[in-house]
């Protein structure tokens, strides 16, 4: 059953050392805030996983968060590479980490295995690719009934799940909308769940068919209102393209990554210290 | 009016994209050549992006794959993992439109890593959406710029599929769709023989020479004795291209890339 509570105290009680931690968004609705709590709070040997790792993995890579990244795409959308993951794949700094790599199609339907309480996914999938041939998590089976070679991969199961959305009611039911990408699954396919929110409403309004996760099936629920950034929540902000490319040379060189890091991050107390650095900071720049 | 490169390969990619086709959509030139072909010749192109907007018709070329206005535009849209399976996986889907950071001479995409696979030289960002769509749509376009580093004669990994070693190598392992049909780019278009699989060059760009051509190329391209100068683009197909690339640096401050 969620908790309303503050996403210092979520991440506090429920990521831990070592645990498989999915913070799940397809460019929109990215959990930013949830990101920098748990490197505020110095998560060490994590198993992160996410179909498209970009600015907050960087970030929990290069501070040494991770142990281990399972992905399907790890780059700057619009932008660029990763520096902090490349610098982790290419030299191991800040130590080795790793991979695990899919295409997209395998992740999500690795998610949907993870929500339905099933060991593995099957997928017509990576035909002709060479990555069964580096990721021995990647096999394939035989069709019962036909004898087709199909895909199969282990469903994902993380411990805790992160995600943002638009809003919750005070008994914690979470309205999503927009680009949904794979958050439902990756929830449902979670031990324990965490969801930001950009507000708690009296009322959903949410139409019969709308993405409710209702609340007994989640464990915490934190009103952080502008929490995706700079990702976006449709109805509710814009996604920064500014900072995206900003973070570009930031991320480019340790020193200056780490002072940023500690700046912004690690020097602040929560997400709206955070953004209030980072205006600053930005005007700096300008 | 004078043209780029750049513009006449957008513009040869976008022309290739028939009116009423299902399109799913790569980020970067394939989202550029596709929404360029909906602006103009081919209105009722469906768009589909591997983050859920089905028919969408962005007012601007999106930054990301998952940008706001391609959710707003679009006749619905669903999660991530029902495009993979109901909408790709399904068969719906005519042409994949993808982009590669290097082809090889059979049409093989490789986007995730230069040099060996535990030691990377260049650590590029991986498959996402593409191998999927490179074996299920029912016909791939893939667009990239010509240089001897993208042509290469062998691949250092395959992220997805072509035609693997040419000839019937493709069917053999029991790829669904035709596979790369076309390779547009700001040099000419490429397309694969109908045996060997080979991909040769049949289409040649104005003020391009077959030199020019085989010295980007990394390996010995075997030209078309059919070969055809592309056309030239006209005025308008120009004109709604610079408006949408102006539109785009207005909202974004750039042009897209990948995602």
């Amino acid at each position: 059953m969620a908790k309303i509570t503050p996403l210092r105290d979520a991440v506090a009680s429920l990521v831990r050392d070592g645990d498989t931690v999915a913070l799940e968004g397809f460019t929109h609705l990215i959990p930013h805030a949830a990101g920098h709590e748990i490197i505020r709070q110095g998560r060490r040997d994590l198993t992160l996983v996410r179909m498209t790792p970009d600015l907050i993995y960087d970030q929990l890579i290069g501070m040494g968060c991770a142990a281990k990244l399972i992905f399907s795409w790890g780059g700057n959308p619009g932008v660029g590479s990763l520096h902090r993951f490349r610098d982790a794949v290419e030299q191991g700094w800040p130590h080795q980490l790793a991979i695990e790599e899919h295409s997209h199609a395998g992740m999500a339907n690795a998610y949907v295995a993870g929500a339905s309480n099933l060991p593995f996914a099957l997928l017509r999938g990576y035909t002709g690719s060479d990555l069964p041939k580096v990721n021995p998590n990647i096999r394939f089976v035989e069709c019962p009934f036909t004898g087709e070679k199909l895909a199969a991969i282990p469903s994902v199961r993380p411990d805790v799940t992160v995600i943002h959305a638009q809003k919750a009611d005070r008994r914690g039911n979470v309205l999503l909308w927009g680009i949904l990408g794979v958050q439902k699954e990756a929830v449902l396919a979670a031990k324990r769940s965490i969801v930001t929110v950009e507000e708690v409403v009296d009322d959903l309004e949410a139409p019969p068919n709308a993405c409710v996760l209702p609340a007994w099936a989640l464990s915490a629920v934190c009103p952080v209102p502008g929490g995706a950034y700079p990702s976006y929540a449709q109805g509710y902000s814009e996604r920064d393209n500014r900072f995206y490319k900003a973070w570009d040379p930031i991320a480019r060189l340790r020193e200056t990554f780490q002072a940023w890091m500690q700046r912004h991050v690690l020097d602040t107390d929560d997400f709206a210290g955070f953004r209030r650095v980072l205006a600053e900071s930005m005007k700096e720049v300008a | 009016m004078d043209f780029t490169a750049t513009e006449i390969m957008t513009v040869a990619a976008s022309r290739l994209l028939k009116d009423g086709t299902v399109c799913f959509v790569g980020i970067g030139l394939p989202s550029t050549a596709a929404n360029l072909a909906r602006l103009t010749h081919a209105p009722e192109v469906v768009l589909i992006y591997e983050s859920g907007p089905i028919g969408a018709k962005p007012t601007v070329l999106p930054l990301s794959i998952g940008d706001g206005d391609l959710a707003l535009t679009a006749d619905t849209v669903v999660g991530t993992p029902e495009i993979f399976r109901y909408w790709l996986q399904g068969g719906r889907i005519d042409v994949g439109f993808l982009g590669a950071a290097q082809v090889d001479r059979f049409a093989n995409i490789n986007t995730t890593v230069i040099g060996p696979y535990d030691a990377p030289k260049v650590r590029l960002p991986g498959a996402g959406g593409a191998p999927e769509i490179a074996s299920q749509a029912k016909e791939v376009f893939i667009v990239l710029k010509h240089n001897p580093k993208a042509f290469v004669a062998k691949l250092p990994f395959v992220t997805s599929a072509g035609y693997l070693d040419g000839g019937d190598a493709r069917a053999k392992a029991g790829i669904p769709g035709a596979g790369p049909t076309a390779v547009i780019t700001d040099l000419g278009i490429l397309t694969p023989d109908p045996v060997s699989k080979e991909l040769t060059l049949t289409g040649i760009h104005p003020g391009v020479t077959v030199e020019q051509v085989k010295a980007a190329t990394g390996w010995d391209l075997k030209i078309s004795p059919d070969l055809k100068t592309t056309e030239i683009p006209d005025a308008e197909t120009l004109t709604a291209l610079r408006d949408l690339q102006a539109r785009t640096a207005a909202a974004h401050g750039q042009v897209g890339g990948e995602g």
